[in-house]
């Protein structure tokens, strides 16, 4: 039993069995969509963690790859007659390509100088989607066709549900393997001090440029995702306030914790749905609620509470 | 040449206000190390309660020295229930934090006002000056001195005052400065407060030209935090040149490439700029200690 506890997918395997029985509890498709709106955000916010908690670098511009993934698969069946999967795939690829390409000079920025870049990076994107109405649909934003698997219309918030969960738990699979890999180890001692990890004969710039990359495919797949789900998109995906909303999933739940992207995206999606009953304090409440927490819980919400918890205090 | 020398007053007079908005950045970084992206509700904060005060039938000057106040009670509020019990967070951790509280102050604004877009009048007049074919707004003038006025005032205090002396002292290094016996924490409370007041000013100044309304915080933020890493974060100088550098950029690609892509060209420069010189125009380099 102790053995099966402490072993290093314990955690994950937990988190899939919570993710199968919690749909008894949901007594309306409502449950559902929110649930599925959490688990895909998990899934962004999940890549984001491992550019932030594993490597330690800001991005407050991750809201681009969430619009490539989610404009990819709305432009890819409209304009250019490809099924919606490939559109997913492409447009994950394409992700990483534009991670790959302004990652190399953008990543050898430090602190809040890449705070800004990535910031930039994150407006030229969301201007873009803007601007090109001819492909977009503008400010406006286009609709997006139901996803097709093998004459399977996907649809319904129970089935995204599934899907997100799946995606989930795979992408969570993923990281769990990267973080125990030689990359991780390297991430790990560049997020320690960039020198010392040079000094050790760490290639910083590649290791940091392959999480970024990675990083982008996840945040891609996610908005590709919530694309096809909300059926409708607008460049607001991309923007600004989205990409400061992951940064909070990711802070708010834990930095470098699988659990705290889930929490975080469980509490940044849920508690606005809960706030709308308060109208016009919903924005003050918020904004009390992420002070809050980050001051009495400054690790994040996992983090520090798993601390209290001597027996998970290793995981 | 008319053309030219529109835009270039138009650059000048946005780009004073990010100078001023960056300033505040650059105040509050320099004593705590803290990046404050409340300081867009601070400019916000100004506007709105003129306007507001000014509408209860106040006069304007006196509803303008009130926002300040008001706006410097916040700043200081900020900094003793928000900033001071999160002492020793991270620097996410505390980003998070100013980010939360700028979240709570569009909120508290929009209960407190409203979320309309509201006006001042002018303080010379609505008529535009004519500059060699350019038409100059007075007002934009009044913005220009009120910015060259405050960072006069701000050399001043920093480079000719004891108060300004222990600010610098502790931005140099804190350990050092409460060693020779300056409070460090009355100081980062005296930052907050001062570009608490500057925001308010520029909020003040600009609303003839731009109007205000609740949310104009965020945008004003985002360009006074980019202005601010162009010039260099932490140096005050490297602050007003980025602003205005950044207004001016904004200004003339507005004009001549395309007004929907100024905020790209704006930005595709900060980003080449920085490509080149990672530590900004006018920053420092930085020196790791393993």
């Amino acid at each position: 039993m102790h053995a099966l506890l402490t072993h290093r997918l314990a955690g994950l395997a937990i988190i899939a069995v919570i993710l199968l029985v919690l749909p008894l509890s949901f007594p309306s498709g409502y449950y559902y969509r929110v649930a599925a709106l959490v688990l895909i955000f998990a899934l962004a916010a999940l890549g984001l963690n491992l550019l932030m908690g594993l490597a330690g670098q800001v991005s407050l511009g991750h809201a681009a790859f969430l619009g490539v993934g989610g404009y990819a698969a709305a432009i890819g069946p409209t304009h250019l007659a490809l099924p919606s999967w490939l559109s997913v795939f492409l447009g994950a690829a394409l992700s990483g390509v534009v991670a790959f390409v302004v990652g190399r000079p953008i990543l050898r920025l430090k602190g809040h100088y890449l705070a800004v870049a990535t910031l930039g990076l994150g407006l030229l994107v969301a201007i873009v989607l803007t601007n090109e109405a001819g492909w977009t649909g503008g400010p406006d934003g286009m609709t997006v066709p139901r996803l097709t698997l093998f004459e399977w219309r996907v649809r319904g918030s129970d089935t995204w549900y599934w899907i997100a969960a799946v995606a989930f738990v795979f992408g969570a699979w993923l990281a769990l393997n990267l973080i125990e890999s030689p990359t991780g180890r390297a991430l790990r001692a560049i997020h320690d001090s960039e020198t010392a990890a040079s000094v050790l004969g760490v290639d910083v710039a590649r290791q940091k440029l392959a999480v970024f990359v990675v990083s982008a495919v996840y945040t891609s797949v996610a908005g590709s995702c919530l694309a096809l789900f909300n059926g409708h998109i607008t460049p607001d995906i991309a923007g600004f306030l989205r990409s400061i909303e992951l940064v909070a999933m990711v802070v708010l739940g834990g930095m470098g914790s699988i659990a705290g992207s889930l929490v975080g995206a469980a509490i940044l999606v849920v508690l606005p749905q809960l706030l709308t009953a308060l109208h016009d304090y919903e924005h003050m409440v918020l904004g009390l609620v992420l002070m809050s927490v980050m001051i009495f819980l400054r690790q994040g919400i996992v983090p520090s509470l798993s601390a209290l918890v001597p027996r998970f205090r290793s995981s | 040449m008319a053309e030219f020398l529109q835009f270039f007053f138009s650059g000048l007079t946005v780009g004073a206000v990010y100078a001023l908005v960056a300033l505040g950045f650059t105040l509050i970084y320099n004593a705590s190390d803290i990046i404050n992206f409340a300081q867009g509700e601070f400019v916000m904060l100004g506007g709105m309660t003129t306007v507001f005060l000014a509408a209860t039938g106040m006069p304007v000057p006196l509803a303008a020295l009130v926002a300040v106040i008001a706006t410097i009670a916040v700043g200081l509020a900020l900094h003793r229930f928000a900033i001071e019990p999160a002492r020793g967070a991270s620097a996410v951790a505390l980003i998070m934090i100013t980010i939360g509280a700028s979240i709570f102050l569009r909120g508290a604004a929009q209960v407190v006002f409203d979320k309309r877009f509201h006006s001042l009048p002018p303080l010379l007049g609505a008529e535009p000056i004519r500059v060699a074919g350019a038409a100059i707004l007075p007002q934009s003038l009044v913005v220009l001195a009120g910015a060259a006025v405050i960072v006069v005032l701000l050399w001043w205090l920093l480079d000719r005052t004891l108060l300004g002396k222990a600010v610098i002292a502790t931005s140099a290094n804190r350990l050092a400065a409460r060693l020779v016996g300056i409070n460090t924490r009355s100081i980062v409370g005296f930052s907050f407060a001062v570009s608490a007041a500057i925001g308010a000013v520029a909020g003040i100044l600009v609303t003839p030209i731009t109007l205000t309304s609740y949310d104009v915080g965020t945008l004003l933020a985002l360009k006074g935090f980019a202005a601010a890493m162009l010039g260099g974060i932490g140096s005050a100088v490297g602050a007003v040149a980025g602003g205005l550098i950044l207004g001016m950029l904004e200004a003339f690609s507005a004009g001549y490439v395309s007004s929907k892509y100024k905020d790209a060209v704006a930005f595709l420069v900060i980003l080449a700029v920085l490509f080149a010189m990672p530590n900004g125009l006018f920053g420092r380099g930085h020196i790791e200690r393993v």
